[in-house]
């Protein structure tokens, strides 16, 4: 017994030492279960929300103005599901199955990200969340290319390269807006105001409120704090409204000489857990949609596994 | 018949082609965070996302003919239902996966003769936008008959939603073999594609994966035509005022 703690401890200072030295942990190498499941927790509901975030945006591509926007978005929306399956294979390297965490999601156990629990009820909101919603991920995302875990971090330095992309798309949809009719740019505005507090809250509650935070820095799944990076958020966002000649929905944005970054004002707190418990405007609908979705095509992938099982029976 | 006809005819035939595809795209995409797993809501977008391009290009060359300032929004947004001049069978609602996948059959197989011929076109732009069009489609063939395949002969319940979802389609593919007098004219100058001259060929190739998958063809002489004369059913009006809602409530904008 005492002989396995030791190794147990062993394993667990090597572990922390190869962190340290910054050498990426791979599916094989041991782990500790805490940081395995931390992982499985953090890659799934990062897949979840690629997932989920297909549906404000899918629902406009049936509506998008021109057909130039409607095949970037639809384009769009196709690399967020193909993030998706990039992520679940990076969580199925750590021991979880796809179904499993399917039905995790569907059950409510496993969350996803909180801001695709706000409705799109115009044509500007698909630019704000391009612009927004993903520049918020990429900040996330970038500082998650460093992350301890091999799988994850390849994964987020292959959707990062798709991610800017669509981003800078995102920014020209708002742009054309707020350069357009008095009626766009006052779209353009309605959007900024309403996406820009939820895009704060993508990074999650602040650094002294967060539940993982510090075992997740020390084994360097994340490697920025929440506030450090939504402050970068904050900072690069600010020219960009400017650019377009849009208001700051932030009424106490004020740049600070001496920190060298802006000011802000503070987040509605108890608009963020009443989202992430799932009592946001859109949490029921979105898990509807994709149970209906997942139930409905339920005979479709039984028919696939029959024909596949008589195949191979006849091979 | 003068050259300004001809023009003309071009300009209606490469938006008919246009409408095709547009309304086609248009309806696989709203499989889209619908498919019954992860890798079709990827695949059915792909497939959509390949004929709105499509309808783009054919759209874009449409108005360029035009020559009035007019561009491939126009052509999308700004015409009605008694305009648009698409085969019905691409307007009717997606359905179950079954519909989509028969549909998805029962198209691709069409557009490879389609596409090959047009390749050969005397238009030099039609010809393009085909050879474009035809290795995407080769695509879209390999996926319609192995989920056809699939489906057919997977489940007692798969096979009865597919053979459900042939018998109502059917009576629409009629109207692919029917051309009129416009397109006539068209193909016989080597423009145009004569869709007679490969039906035998198509209903040999849809017959053999239909019969592979265990599915029986409808004997049935039920047809609905009308689509090229912009006689429509009732789902594609109904499609249109979603899809140019927010083009037509801010006109003359630029997106």
């Amino acid at each position: 017994m005492t002989e396995y703690r030791f190794a147990a401890e062993e394993l667990g200072f090597r572990f922390q030492q190869r962190v340290d030295d910054e050498q990426k942990v791979e599916p094989k190498d041991w782990m500790p279960e805490g940081y395995r499941k931390n992982l499985i927790r953090q890659i799934s509901q990062h897949a979840h929300s690629e997932v989920i975030g297909e549906q404000p945006e899918g629902n406009w591509i049936t509506r998008a103005p021109s057909l130039r926007r409607k095949a970037v978005l639809m384009a769009k929306v196709q690399d967020e599901a193909g993030h998706g399956l990039y992520l679940y294979s990076a969580a199925e390297s750590l021991g979880i199955s796809r179904s499993e965490m399917i039905e995790a999601l569907q059950s409510g156990k496993a969350k996803y990200a909180s801001i695709f629990n706000y409705p799109t009820q115009t044509w500007g909101d698909v630019g704000a969340i391009g612009w927004l919603v993903d520049g918020a991920a990429i900040v996330n995302q970038v500082s998650l290319q460093r992350t301890s875990y091999g799988p994850y971090s390849r994964a987020m330095i292959k959707i990062c390269k798709e991610e800017s992309f669509h981003q800078r798309q995102g920014y020209q949809a708002i742009l054309a807006l707020a350069k357009g009719s008095a009626e766009q740019k006052q779209m353009a505005q309605d959007s900024l105001n309403r996406f820009y507090w939820p895009a704060l809250m993508m990074f999650g509650p602040h650094d002294t409120e967060s539940a993982h935070s510090a075992q997740s820095m020390k084994w360097k799944i994340k490697r920025e704090t929440n506030d450090d990076l939504r402050q970068k958020f904050i900072d690069q966002t600010v020219p960009q409204i400017e650019y377009l000649g849009l208001e700051h929905p932030d009424k106490e944005i004020r740049w600070n000489e001496e920190r060298g970054h802006y000011d802000s004002g503070e987040i509605n707190w108890d608009e963020f857990y009443k989202v992430i418990n799932g009592d946001g405007y859109c949490n029921r609908q979105r898990i509807q949609h994709h149970i209906k979705a997942h139930e409905e095509g339920a005979w479709v992938r039984d028919a696939q596994l029959a024909y596949n099982a008589k195949k191979n029976k006849n091979n | 018949m003068s050259d300004n006809n001809e023009l003309q005819n071009i300009i209606t035939y490469a938006s008919r082609l246009g409408d095709d595809s547009m309304v086609l795209g248009h309806r696989v995409s709203e499989w889209i965070s619908y498919g019954p797993f992860l890798e079709e809501d990827i695949a059915l977008g792909n497939v959509a996302l390949d004929y709105i391009g499509r309808a783009r290009m054919l759209y874009s060359y449409a108005a360029e003919l035009m020559g009035d300032g007019k561009t491939e929004d126009d052509l999308a947004f700004m015409r009605s239902e008694r305009e648009f001049q698409n085969y019905l069978i691409n307007e009717l609602p997606r359905g179950d996966f079954a519909n989509t996948t028969i549909r998805q059959l029962l198209i691709d197989a069409f557009n490879l003769h389609y596409l090959t011929r047009l390749c050969d076109s005397r238009d030099q732009t039609l010809a393009a936008i085909a050879e474009k069009g035809l290795k995407e489609t080769r695509y879209h063939l390999r996926r319609s008959r192995h989920w056809t395949l699939r489906l057919g002969d997977g489940t007692e319940e798969s096979h009865l939603k597919m053979q459900q979802a042939l018998d109502d389609l059917w009576g629409f593919t009629h109207e692919l073999f029917e051309q009129d007098q416009l397109e006539l004219e068209l193909a016989e100058k080597g423009i145009a594609v004569n869709t007679k001259e490969f039906k035998q060929q198509w209903l040999n190739d849809v017959s053999e994966v239909l019969t592979e998958a265990t599915l029986k063809l409808p004997e049935e002489e039920w047809a609905v035509r009308g689509g090229r004369q912009g006689y429509h059913t009732e789902h594609l009006g109904q499609m249109l005022s979603v899809m140019q809602s927010v083009h037509r409530a801010h006109p003359d904008c630029q997106w």
